[in-house]
């Protein structure tokens, strides 16, 4: 099961990177508190109910679902930084207990030192792994370039703008070059402009890198608009409901948001997380009741 | 396409150089225009304390004149014997508050980052802390004697509170997306905390010895009016004991500007070593 293996999507045979097999998490409530699940009273929570999905090298994959439904415990599973309940994901066929080299994260919060410039921030990783000063400042130096930044390489978090702070998270995370980059809702906290922007910018850089992605957002545009496929979840306790290809054309550019094709998919998608939306909020004004 | 992005990025540049600019001009006038007016209070002040003694509405024997107060403590600079009691009062503080230092600090990250052990000794210290540290000198007398001993003990009594639960809530407050994304890095152990807890639980740290050194001033002259043959605190009340009025104002008066001093060098050393925080800048780019 853990060994590499080939999958075989659009009748295509591609290398699998990631294998996600029947992952459960649950979370302990604190002391007191409980809640009731179809009448039954549980200290804990169900957040994934079993995912299972392959995903495959160098695709960019999005991952869509209504809010808590466990899309980003899902990554940090993925990430190394939590454990699952029970079930596995295999990396390259090696089961992942602790974060690797391998994988870099960008957080929604950009989550940069504010004690650290912007270069020694990129730097971080770097360094951790004992890469000499020298080389590290050119690895660096070079992303800063690739993002425009190279002005800025001495401002500190606070002197720079939101999309300007992203930039240089995301570059932060492909500092060690990584062969899977999670990012986790990475562009919610900016406003629309921007957004698309770095949108632009992402899908430019992933091009020429080969790297796999996995992208948690909200936006369904979004979500449409990088992927190769969308991973659909439902809401909490989260399995994959769907998979949908994105048989969009690369490169990508802003146009295509407007194309028919991308209305076709905004649909598709729509359609299978609709019901799941819905189910998510009754949730909520259910927890609100007895919150009463 | 590439040349929106480009030029939406040199607007963003230009845009928040121009903003910098704008808050380092604000910043320094206003910075001036608030000590100015400060210093008008101050002068007024003085102009009080030189007129009440000599129209006879304060007796001059209890306030001499400002002016008269100054050319004591004038005369007492030139002949060193002010100097001396500076030094010791100095000395006294700087140990009390460096021993706080170096026990405040490190109890101070294990109590944080442990919670276990922070829940047996809380309580301990709670009570430790909340005994007045004026009615602990006759027990550190009776331990230690009227020597150094026991002044150094009171100044680090009265210091190392504010150093540990400084540190405490520093390393308690780290924002968890920090040690998050650290681990995600591969971060070690011990490099987790050389590169993300102790630098982002500085700021608390510093104001915390900031705190920390204002007791140990405050603190080594009540401990110097208690059998001590050096210090300023022995000055003053020296002064008092022989009805050497002038001086004991004059000593009074130095011991205002020492800790006025001091004071703007702590503001400006935890101004120097948290500048990444930039709260000036930060609130008006909101």
């Amino acid at each position: 099961m853990g060994s590499r293996c080939k999958v075989t999507i659009k009748g295509l045979s591609m290398s699998e990177k990631i294998k996600v097999d029947q992952v459960k998490k649950k979370f302990k409530l604190k002391d007191g508190q409980h809640i009731k699940n179809n009448g039954i009273v549980s200290n804990e929570v169900e957040v994934l109910a079993g995912v299972d999905l392959s995903i495959i090298k160098g695709e960019f994959l999005t991952v869509v679902g209504p809010s808590g439904c466990g899309k980003s415990v899902f990554l940090d599973i993925i990430g190394g930084l939590t454990n699952a309940t029970s079930g596995t994901i295999y990396l390259d066929g090696k089961p992942i207990d602790r974060p690797t080299l391998k994988t870099g994260y960008v957080f929604q919060q950009y989550a940069l030192f504010p004690w650290r410039n912007a270069l020694s921030n990129i730097e971080f990783g770097l360094e951790m792994q004992g890469v000499p000063q020298e080389e590290r400042t050119k690895i660096a130096k070079k992303l800063l370039s690739t993002f425009g930044l190279s002005d800025f390489w001495d401002r500190f978090p606070y002197q720079l703008s939101g999309g300007m702070q992203q930039r240089v998270a995301i570059a932060r995370a492909l500092a060690t070059n990584p062969e899977v980059l999670l990012m986790d809702e990475p562009f919610a906290a900016l406003d629309a402009q921007t957004r698309e922007i770095l949108q632009n910018e992402l899908l430019r850089i992933w091009e020429g890198t080969g790297t796999t992605v996995i992208f948690v957002t909200h936006s369904i545009d979004e979500a449409i608009f990088l992927a190769d496929r969308v991973a659909v979840f439902t809401a909490r306790p989260g399995i994959v409901k769907q998979m949908i290809d994105i048989d969009l054309p690369r490169p990508r550019d802003i146009n295509i948001r407007s194309s028919p094709e991308f209305a076709n998919n905004r649909h598709k998608v729509w359609d299978v997380l609709k019901g799941e939306v819905l189910k998510a909020q009754k949730d909520w004004e259910l927890a609100s009741v007895y919150a009463k | 396409m590439s040349g929106e992005i480009l030029s939406s990025k040199d607007e963003l540049k230009s845009r928040s150089v121009e903003i910098g600019g704008i808050v380092d001009k604000f910043g320094s006038l206003k910075e001036i225009n608030k000590s100015l007016r400060g210093l008008w209070v101050v002068f007024a002040f003085f102009a009080l304390w030189e007129i009440l003694p000599r129209i006879g509405a304060v007796d001059p024997i209890f306030l001499p004149t400002f002016s008269e107060t100054i050319k004591t403590m004038i005369d007492l600079l030139i002949s060193g014997k002010l100097l001396v009691h500076i030094g010791a009062s100095l000395q006294r503080s700087i140990i009390g508050f460096g021993l706080a230092v170096l026990v405040g600090v490190p109890l101070g990250f294990l109590m944080g980052w442990y919670s276990k052990f922070e829940s047996y000794a809380d309580l301990f210290m709670q009570s430790l802390r909340n005994i007045s540290i004026f009615a602990l000198l006759p027990v550190v007398l009776l331990f230690f004697g009227l020597g150094e001993t026991s002044k150094i003990v009171i100044i680090f009594y009265g210091a190392v509170w504010q150093i540990l639960i400084n540190t405490i809530s520093g390393v308690k407050n780290v924002d968890p997306i920090f040690i998050k994304a650290a681990k995600s890095m591969g971060v070690s152990d011990g490099e987790l905390f050389k590169k993300v807890i102790l630098p982002a639980s500085m700021p608390s740290i510093v104001s915390g010895a900031r705190l920390g050194a204002k007791i140990a001033i405050l603190v080594v002259i009540a401990a110097e009016m208690i059998g001590a043959k050096t210090g300023l605190g022995f000055f003053i009340q020296n002064a008092q004991f022989n009805f050497m009025i002038p001086e004991m104002y004059a000593g009074i008066l130095t011991l205002a500007i020492i800790g006025l001093v001091i004071n703007y060098l702590l503001v400006w050393f935890e101004k120097k070593t948290t500048s990444w925080k930039g709260d000036l800048d930060r609130a008006i780019l909101g």
